[in-house]
């Protein structure tokens, strides 16, 4: 490209001849060549200076070896395209250690990037004035802030579950802010769509009693008590519990996703703004579908499972649907379904509950949105547990 | 004689039984502010997606630089969407990043850079479109209107592109703020020597930054410098350029313009 010796666009004799950054050849690469006489020195740059060669540049800027040089004169009319990294470059080095105190001359025009990279960095711009208060070095102070933090975080969530038990008192006065059809259409989303994945995972549930309790008992001889296990597994504890799991996972998620997307697109603004209430507009009928919509599902996966476990015991044990029948009918008190049923409507209000509250905490960004989305589904399946937990020393203590 | 940086042939694009454009021709000159003007659904913003290769059209050929981009493979395709920067209407700035690593992540993604190189870069782009040192940390959420455009541009320049495409650059501004923007444009365009492509609606805009316009009516596009659209006979061109709102750009000589 370039031949070393043959620059007539320098106008710095070059009787010493040229000192070049790069000896071991490869000029026509190399983004630059350095020719010194004496104290003058002249910056020859050549090639593409853009931004994909900025390593390249910045280490034959930095090997350019300006010793007991007192005049430089830069020559940027081989460097095609010289773009705004390439400026910016130059400008980097000009103002650098390397450069100061020197005599600059520009060989032609001066770059017209470099005279925007200088424009651009001259003006001077609003500074406002925000130090960075740096984190509180003392640990005490620390967990003191952190307790604050989740103080507030609590007397947040409280208030949320006090201003949706108000705003349902007021709208329990009219059937128009019930809002029936959004009602309606949460009963569908959350609890019809749902019947499939909860039917199916209700006969993996009874499956799994049965061949453990089957392999377990057997050596017992107490075959018969497979019936008992399942009957009152499913219908006390583990239908309610894996439909509470699924639907949170299904529909918490849903509604943290819903709403915060909502926040993002400032529609709950909106909403607001329009004088409509967002709690009685979103989250009630949320709450309310799914307090409609979880005890049917665990319905539907109470008979699935007793089902299932017919099945099973038919195919494992050899028993009679009949016997099956009335060996359940004998192993349940009449209180063990309801105990099931129940408990539905209380962990559908924790889902529903802290699936809309993380939604609403969305602020922002795309990534509140996943995170809190993440932290609503997990949320729910441990106030779920706990609650069962809870609802487990209740009813031994109230003997049902 | 300045060569063609865009061309468009043919270009029809359909959506289900709804035809949007249909035989479009449009041709965009190197170092020009090509505007792009057309009536709510006129299919303005699919006419940038085909463009800008996020959209196929049905029929029709797409040359960007001689390249037909209807016809490319992946992989030189996204080669080719690194040369030119886009700005979307809502400025489309990652939410979840800051101003910094909003205009850093081009350069990450296609250049091997130096971190002092790259925050350098980022601190210029940040300059160059006039926002202060400050907004380098601030997340979009906590920037105005305004500034997210310009945050938005600097994000567009990241590449020290050639072409710049605009959607809807000044809609949403105030008349003060949007007048510093297209006076922004003007001096980018005229000092980094940049083509510009800009989808608007304001008519500030377009006599403060156009060259030639090109107005999407019937499906087509009618293009023409800024002193010949104004006078073109279409109905629809014509209530654009000659409406109350645009009255005080054009000389009141005209046969066209009443009382």
């Amino acid at each position: 490209m370039v031949g070393s010796f043959t620059c007539s666009a320098c106008d710095t004799p070059l009787q010493t001849g040229p000192a070049d950054i790069n000896p071991t050849g490869a000029e026509s690469s190399a983004p630059l060549q350095l020719q010194r006489s004496g104290a003058n020195a002249t910056l020859l740059l050549q090639g593409e200076w853009v931004a994909a060669r900025a390593a390249q540049i910045s280490a034959a800027l930095a090997a350019a070896d300006l010793g007991g040089v007192t005049h430089l004169t830069l020559d940027a009319q081989a460097a095609q395209p010289l773009d705004l990294a390439g400026g910016w470059l130059l400008h980097h080095y000009l103002q650098s250690p390397a450069c100061a105190g020197l005599r600059l001359d520009f060989a032609g025009e001066v770059p017209d990037s470099l005279r925007v990279v200088r424009q651009t960095l001259a003006e001077s711009t609003p500074h406002d004035v925000e130090d960075k208060h740096g984190d509180d070095p003392n640990p005490v102070a620390i967990i003191g802030k952190r307790a604050l933090v989740r103080l507030q975080a609590l007397r947040e969530g409280l208030a949320f579950v006090g201003q949706v038990a108000v705003t349902l008192a007021r709208a329990c006065r009219s059937l128009r802010r019930l809002r029936v059809t959004s009602i309606v259409r949460h009963v569908w989303d959350t609890g019809i769509t749902a019947v499939p994945i909860v039917s199916l995972i209700a006969f993996l549930i009874s499956v799994i009693i049965a061949y453990l309790s089957a392999s377990q008992l057997r050596d017992f001889g107490a075959d018969i008590f497979v019936v008992d296990l399942i009957t009152v597994g499913v219908l006390r504890e583990l239908g309610v519990l894996l439909t509470a799991i699924i639907v949170a996972g299904r529909s918490g998620s849903a509604f943290a996703a819903e709403i915060g997307a909502m926040k993002l697109n400032e529609e709950v603004d909106a909403l607001d703004a329009a004088g409509v209430d967002a709690t009685e507009t979103l989250i009630l009928p949320r709450i309310i579908g799914l307090t409609i919509a979880l005890p049917l599902l665990t319905f539907i996966a109470d008979m699935v499972g007793l089902a299932g476990g017919a099945l099973l015991c038919h195919e494992l044990l050899d028993m009679p649907l009949q016997q099956f029948i009335n060996r359940s009918a004998g192993a349940i008190a009449h209180t063990t379904f309801w105990v099931g049923i129940w408990k539905a409507p209380v962990f559908a209000i924790l889902i529903a509950l802290s699936g809309c509250y993380r939604g609403l905490q969305v602020r922002g960004s795309s990534r509140d949105l996943g995170r809190l989305t993440t932290s609503a589904v997990v949320q729910s399946i441990f106030l779920v547990l706990l609650a069962d937990a809870l609802f487990a020393i209740l009813f031994m203590e109230i003997d049902v | 004689m300045a060569r063609n940086l865009i061309e468009l042939h043919g270009i029809t694009n359909r959506f289900g039984t709804q035809t949007v454009h249909e035989g479009l021709d449009m041709e965009v000159q190197e170092g020009e502010v090509f505007g792009i003007v057309g009536g709510s659904g006129s299919g303005k913003s699919v006419l940038l997606r085909t463009i800008l290769g996020l959209r196929r059209p049905q029929a029709g050929r797409v040359l960007l630089e001689g390249q037909d981009i209807t016809q490319m493979q992946p992989e030189p395709l996204r080669a080719a969407k690194a040369r030119y920067g886009v700005t979307f209407q809502h400025g489309a700035l990652f939410s979840s990043l800051t101003v910094r690593e909003n205009i850093q992540l081009p350069m990450i993604e296609h250049l091997a850079l130096p971190p002092d190189v790259l925050e350098g870069l980022a601190l210029l782009k940040l300059r160059l479109v006039g926002l202060p040192e400050s907004a380098l940390h601030k997340y979009p959420s906590q920037l105005s209107g305004g500034m997210v455009k310009r945050a938005a541009l600097a994000r567009a320049l990241a590449l020290d592109p050639k072409l710049l495409f605009l959607d809807e650059p000044t809609s949403g501004l105030d008349p003060i703020s949007a007048a510093a923007f297209d006076d922004l444009i003007a001096y980018l365009q005229h000092e980094l020597s940049l083509t510009v492509v800009m989808i608007t609606h304001d008519l500030d805009s377009i006599f403060r930054t156009c060259n030639r316009v090109g107005v999407i009516v019937d499906r087509g596009m009618v293009s023409a410098d800024l002193q010949h659209i104004v006078d073109h006979p279409h109905p629809w061109i014509h209530s654009y350029f000659h409406g109350v709102r645009a009255s005080r750009y054009l000389p009141t000589t005209g046969a066209s313009h009443g009382a």
